[in-house]
């Protein structure tokens, strides 16, 4: 689950990060009496979408005086914002978040994730402020340094030091650099975070250290331990098609393409796109049933692939295990008839109980085409999109 | 021959009095030499009753003692999985099968970390796994037994479905399997994948390997540098993923190709350069690692 970077700085000051003092706000009044409320001559108008690059779009600007404030509040707000993550359509931006400005003397990065191989949180930490931190990555790998923390022990005190001098935070400012880097450790943990990217975290003119922008994802396999943060979940920067099949226990992503594709597990879901696309296909969606479907899940499934407009083409794949094809084969008999089916469909069982399955398939007077093989499948719907 | 399990095994399921932990337990019992390889269940509070004519217990610790179990299969609840296997390693058993989906990732940062530091020899499978089948001797886990044949193909997945298709294509080409692993989808887990072709390296009974690896996580990468300089059996390999795009978590906790890493393309290219032959249509694992031995 992502949040917005005005609830991520909330985080951050529960575990005493130093950030900018800033509002939420959802119209341009807001917007004014927030500046009014922080004081001061400059204040950041910043759009509030999860997904980064807003400067870039234009999503973020610097006011001066009030007229300029409200022109900001009044440009961003409501504008679909495009960024290098949101993809060519953007983003409607419903939020903004007024913060006071900051006197920016450096500006620096420190992202915290779970590293696979360790199986330990790392501290990623780099002079290279304000950059994107994959080119840093790929360009100058030296120039990002890595923590990885104990998780019986905690951050220790000395490498935080260590590192924080060799990003450039300077003398008069490492302990409170030290307490930055041990702040966000205790955030990541204690909001089961799954990444946290400061970026850029920034020395001030009188040597502060302080978070210019936060980002946090949340494992959402934690979610039923972390209300508060479930609380912050802002289903209008969710795709309705996820959220909704997310009800029905099914994990469904939108792709670019035209064939839609059913499958049970994640795994063989992706095998599936895959193969799609060797035969010549676009897959519309990942689509994974999950392990013991039934015929409404089904029905749902089939609704939600047909509410996305770019699909022509339907391919179910179904490796019964504990799931049984006669099961699912009438399921898609049911969801056929109740949504009518009106794009070629193409159905692929094995597994349990793949004989009754195919039979019932047979003996329906659903439209639809029968494969025995992946191959078989994909060829089929690739062929039957394009005719 | 086989790694991990045969028909010796003596196995305890944790949460056996759960509706999931029953049905499976059930159907592992009605496998090959399930009866005799089942021995105990555990449910904190349910000594006394019996499932499927198995006994139930309060702890593994118990089950060790009464039973001499030496293996675990866990189908016990998200927030409380990691707490159970936690006690599967401190009853020292030899292997610990997590099946169960959802584990927070902060707890098992703890769970493996609190493994290391003891100095466990408890080999951990999973979790988010459907488990391991030495077929013809024992299940452990929620695959469907009967795809499954004996033979001497190692199998190891991160998926479940996706490894039923290759092992069902090995099966219909007449090609048995040794034993099958499936190592899970969470980003940090037990046995990975260079760790279970370790084992198949040194089986005198496993002359191959199928391999299905998936985007996320380097550890395809990782293996594909020790099969380079080590690996002395044909192996055959399968990727999914090719077409997921950049930050979006494809339904497994660890499928998310981010910072660059975890693509496709970059562990086909790292096993087609450890020798490994690659396929990119999952309808063909099965004919690619038939034509591997004969090449």
């Amino acid at each position: 689950m992502n949040v917005h970077e005005y609830q991520g700085k909330e985080i951050l000051r529960k575990y005493g990060v130093t950030t900018p003092r800033g509002i939420p706000c959802f119209s341009v009044d807001e917007a004014m009496a927030a500046a009014e409320e922080l004081g001061g001559n400059v204040w950041v108008v910043k759009a509030q979408i999860h997904a980064g690059g807003r400067g870039k779009g234009g999503g973020v600007k610097v006011a001066t005086n009030k007229e300029q404030l409200r022109e900001y509040a009044d440009a961003i707000l409501g504008m679909q914002l495009v960024t290098p993550q949101t993809g060519p359509e953007g983003k409607l931006v419903n939020r903004l978040y007024i913060e006071e400005g900051a006197d920016i003397a450096d500006e620096l990065y420190v992202g915290a994730l779970v590293d696979r191989e360790t199986q330990k949180v790392v501290l990623m930490c780099s002079s290279e402020g304000g950059m994107d931190i994959e080119e840093v990555a790929e360009a100058t790998p030296e120039k990002i340094l890595k923590i990885f923390v104990d998780p019986t022990t905690g951050l220790d005190r000395a490498e935080a030091k260590d590192v924080c001098a060799k990003i450039g935070i300077p003398d008069v400012a490492i302990e409170e650099g030290a307490d930055f880097l041990e702040g966000l450790y205790q955030a990541f943990v204690a909001s089961d975070a799954s990444l946290a990217e400061i970026n850029p975290l920034v020395v001030t003119g009188d040597n502060r250290v302080v978070a210019l922008d936060a980002k946090f994802n949340i494992d959402s396999n934690a979610l039923y331990r972390q209300e508060e943060i479930v609380a912050y979940r802002d289903l209008t920067e969710e795709d309705a098609n996820e959220i909704e099949a997310s009800k029905w226990g099914l994990s469904y992503i939108s792709l670019d393409g035209n064939i839609g594709c059913l499958v049970n597990g994640a795994g063989l879901a992706m095998a599936t796109m895959d193969i799609i696309q060797l035969y010549g296909g676009e897959p519309a969606n990942f689509l994974d049933v999950g392990g013991g479907a039934n015929k409404e899940q089904v029905t749902e499934a089939f609704k939600i692939m047909l509410a996305n407009p770019k699909v022509e083409g339907i391919l179910v794949n179904i490796f019964g295990g504990i799931m049984q094809c006669d099961v699912i084969a009438e399921g898609i008999v049911a969801a056929a008839k109740e949504v009518g089916l009106s794009v070629p469909l193409v159905v692929r069982l094995e597994g349990t109980n793949v004989k009754q399955g195919r039979a019932i398939l047979d003996q329906s007077d659903v439209k639809l085409q029968t494969a025995t093989t992946m191959a078989d499948a994909a060829e089929k719907i690739a062929a039957a999109v394009k005719a | 021959m086989s790694i991990l399990i045969n028909k010796e095994s003596r196995i305890v399921t944790q949460g056996i009095t759960g509706n999931t932990g029953e049905f499976h337990t059930t159907q592992c019992l009605d496998y090959a030499f399930g009866r005799d390889c089942f021995v105990a269940g555990v449910t904190p509070g349910k000594a006394g009753q019996t499932v499927q004519g198995v006994p139930v217990l309060n702890t593994v610790a118990e089950a060790k003692e009464q039973h001499g179990v030496n293996a675990s299969v866990i189908y016990v609840p998200p927030r409380f999985a990691a707490a159970a296997i936690d006690e599967a390693v401190d009853a020292e058993l030899d292997l610990v099968i997590c099946i169960t989906e959802g584990i927070p990732v902060a707890d098992m940062i703890k769970t493996r970390d609190r493994m290391r530091k003891m100095g466990s020899k408890t080999i951990l499978v999973g979790p988010n796994c459907p488990g391991v089948i030495t077929p013809e001797e024992v299940k452990i886990g929620i695959m469907p037994g009967y795809i499954h044949k004996k033979g001497s193909i190692g199998v190891v997945s991160r998926s479940g479905t996706l490894t039923y298709e290759a092992v069902h294509q090995l099966t219909q080409l007449g090609m048995g399997q040794s034993t099958c692993v499936g190592i899970g989808g969470d980003p940090v887990n037990g046995m990975k994948h260079i760790d279970v072709l370790k084992m198949f390296n040194d089986d005198p009974e496993t002359e191959a390997v199928v391999m299905c690896g998936e985007i996320g996580g380097t550890d395809e990468e990782e293996c594909a540098a020790w099969i380079k300089d080590n690996m002395t059996k044909p192996v055959a390999g399968f990727i999914a993923g090719v077409t997921a795009p950049p930050g979006k978590r494809m339904g497994h906790a660890g499928a998310i190709i981010s910072g660059g890493q975890g693509t496709a393309q970059s562990k086909i290219d790292a096993l087609r350069d450890a020798g490994v032959h690659v396929t990119v249509n999952p309808s063909e694992m099965g004919t690619t690692l038939q034509a591997a031995l004969k090449a």
